[in-house]
């Protein structure tokens, strides 16, 4: 009996290594693909895949900075990607191994120009806006029926704040988002480095700060979904995911999702290869396997998030490419800003600003 | 082979304390850079001998100073001084009456005990933290309880509050209360306590005249055991604390992660270790007071 415990073992053991001779690592955020796609990507090329998530720019950028993070594909958002390759973080894409980055979108390339010139480093997975999800019936019957859900009116006000911390608020725990969206609903500069002018919109948050349930980046996904809380300020396609969780259990939870009429942040997720990745070369073809038009259009239908993909149009749902949250008209396009990375004197009153927001000192 | 002997614990300390220890301070003392590692200077041995004099002359403590510019700091610190010496007498509260419990049992049940105290270990601390989200929050265990016997009508906040806190660091760290106080109390005499009896005093008396005097090398012990990791703390504020839960470990995140300041996050770290070189030299004469009078 113990002997034949060994030789299946063994045999067990041999089966795994002769079915993956090589082995690729990507560290992309939660809740981001959708996971048949990895295992067709397992069955195609014969290399092992591991799947590693994240939810915050900032310990994906730690893990970048201090090297050898084992890591042979990462998704940093543009102006983290930006300020990453500065710092030599990166290797130039080998274009000729990715015969499938013709399926890119002009559009988003020339978008994403501006923290990657060329385009030489990363492609674009997905982009998105940074906006308010609501609990339809939950906010109205706090605030009316004609309360401001598509705009910054709705979170930045103390007025309507103090309502709504009755049902819950979630924000995201990410300031170089917060910040310039409240920068925005005064009516200025977005991407100002302007400290006195930070500590300003700092100002508007403290003044919503008491009625913030929390500061998270995920978890707001689920709570929004049971109806626990009844908004959150969180990105896009993780509040339509919100949506399609609630109308899946059918617990009467109705969730919407607007792109602020005051400006919104699009961002861009880009895929990149470290500059010590372990496996390029298996890295590339992971890069390749996800340009696919299908299986591009998979994830986007998956996630509810756009991709900067052309080629992948034809293949999404009606309910993703049909939505003007997800794809949007070109008046709202008009209307979105892109971020630019702090310096870091400036990125340290962002964060001192943020901490003195979060606990209060 | 005698000096070989000697000579194993240095190695180990210098090894395992004092070359991270030098890795950090050096890094107090650098500069931050847009690089891999994100900081400035780093040591290049190519350069020879000027190479390492250039390469001190770089080093400042200008972020010491920067420290000292803020109160976020200062707070941070004292808030997690609180924080550890309430969370520390709560542990005590709860460790010593399951101390006494388990030396006053019958002998054939202590092993068991032991092992009952011993066992949450084999699961990862982590996962038993997460357990306490699932336990505390709005809709967990613990209020859908209050709720059914009607003790409440609505349920009570306690996750992402200081409570659920100190629920956690009492939770996580009895057994390092419990372990040294069951240690000094199975060894006393019980002849003592039959002598103080004879002598007059009532079992209250002698628990407070003989048992706690007798115990107190293992209450020292376990309060020092408790409190020098709770200042520290990061993993239980972070997972069931509150957004204003301050603490400096979560400070010292926000330096390595927001701020990408690995300089000034390992001045913060320097200078909560200076903070806990105080307790430690206590807790280590505690001990030796504890060997002498033994001998």
């Amino acid at each position: 009996m113990k002997i034949k415990f060994a030789t299946m073992t063994a045999v067990i053991a041999l089966g795994a290594t002769a079915a993956f001779a090589e082995e690729v690592r990507v560290y992309n955020w939660s809740d981001y693909i959708d996971e048949s796609l990895l295992e067709k990507f397992e069955a195609e090329t014969g290399i092992e895949l591991i799947y590693d998530v994240f939810d915050s720019n900032e310990v994906l950028e730690t893990k970048m900075l201090a090297g050898g993070s084992g890591y042979d594909v990462v998704v940093p958002t543009g102006d983290f990607l930006q300020r990453q390759i500065t710092a030599g973080a990166f290797q130039q894409l080998d274009f000729d191994k990715l015969p499938n980055s013709v399926n890119l979108w002009e559009l988003i390339k020339d978008r994403t120009e501006q923290y990657d010139p060329g385009n030489s480093y990363s492609i674009n997975y997905m982009w998105g806006t940074t906006g308010i999800g609501v609990n339809v019936a939950k906010v109205a019957e706090v605030l009316g029926d004609d309360a401001p859900i598509g705009s910054l009116d709705l979170i930045f006000n103390p007025e309507n704040m103090e309502k709504l911390a009755e049902c819950g608020v979630y924000m995201l725990d990410a300031p170089t988002e917060i910040i310039p969206a409240a920068l925005a609903y005064l009516g200025e500069d977005p991407n100002s480095f302007d400290t006195d002018m930070i500590n300003k919109a700092g100002d508007v948050l403290l003044g919503v700060r008491p009625h913030i349930l929390k500061f998270h980046s995920s978890e707001y996904i689920n709570a929004l979904a049971n109806g626990d809380i009844c908004v959150a300020f969180g990105w896009s396609g993780d509040i339509l995911q919100a949506r399609d969780r609630a109308d899946e259990a059918d617990n009467g939870v109705e969730i919407a999702y607007n792109a602020p009429s005051e400006g919104a942040l699009m961002w861009f997720d880009q895929m990149a290869i470290p500059v010590d990745a372990p496996n390029p070369e298996a890295a590339h073809k992971f890069l390749n396997f996800i340009m696919d038009a299908e299986n591009m259009a998979a994830a986007s239908n998956y996630v509810y998030y756009a991709n900067g993909n052309e080629a992948s149009m034809p293949f999404l749902e009606e309910d993703v490419i049909g939505d003007p949250a997800i794809y949007p008209s070109e008046a709202t396009l008009e209307n979105l800003y892109t971020a630019v990375p702090y310096p870091p004197k400036v990125q340290r009153v962002v964060t001192r600003l943020w901490t003195k927001v979060k606990s209060g000192t | 082979m005698r000096r070989l002997l000697v000579g194993v614990p240095y190695v180990w300390l210098l090894v395992l304390f004092l070359v991270p220890f030098g890795i950090v301070l050096k890094i107090s003392l650098s500069d931050i850079a847009l690089a891999i590692p994100p900081y400035t200077p780093t040591l290049d041995l190519s350069g020879g001998w000027a190479g390492i004099r250039e390469f001190f002359s770089q080093l400042d403590l200008e972020n010491y100073v920067f420290l000292t510019s803020d109160d976020l700091y200062w707070k941070a610190y004292l808030s997690s001084l609180q924080i550890a010496v309430i969370a520390t007498f709560l542990t005590l509260l709860a460790g010593f009456p399951i101390a006494y419990g388990m030396a006053r049992a019958p002998e054939e049940w202590r092993p068991a005990l032991l092992m009952l105290v011993i066992l949450p270990f084999w699961t990862s601390f982590l996962i038993r933290v997460y357990a306490w989200i699932g336990i505390l929050s709005t809709e967990g265990f613990l209020n859908q309880f209050l709720l059914w016997t009607g003790l409440i009508s609505e349920p009570l906040t306690i996750l992402n509050t200081n409570t659920a806190v100190y629920i956690g660091i009492v939770y996580t760290y009895l057994p390092f209360m419990i372990l040294p106080i069951y240690a000094t109390l199975e060894r006393m005499d019980a002849s003592l306590l039959e002598a103080a009896e004879d002598l007059g005093c009532s079992r209250i008396q002698a628990f407070w005249l003989v048992t706690l005097p007798l115990a107190r090398p293992g209450v020292v012990a376990g309060c020092f055991l408790v409190f020098i990791p709770t200042l520290g703390e990061f993993v239980i504020p972070s997972l069931l604390g509150g957004s204003d839960t301050l603490m400096i470990g979560k400070v010292l995140w926000e330096e390595f992660f927001n701020n990408r300041d690995w300089p000034v996050a390992s001045a913060v770290a320097i200078i909560l270790l200076l903070i806990l070189i105080v307790p430690i030299i206590l807790f280590q004469r505690n001990q030796q007071l504890n060997r002498e009078a033994e001998q």
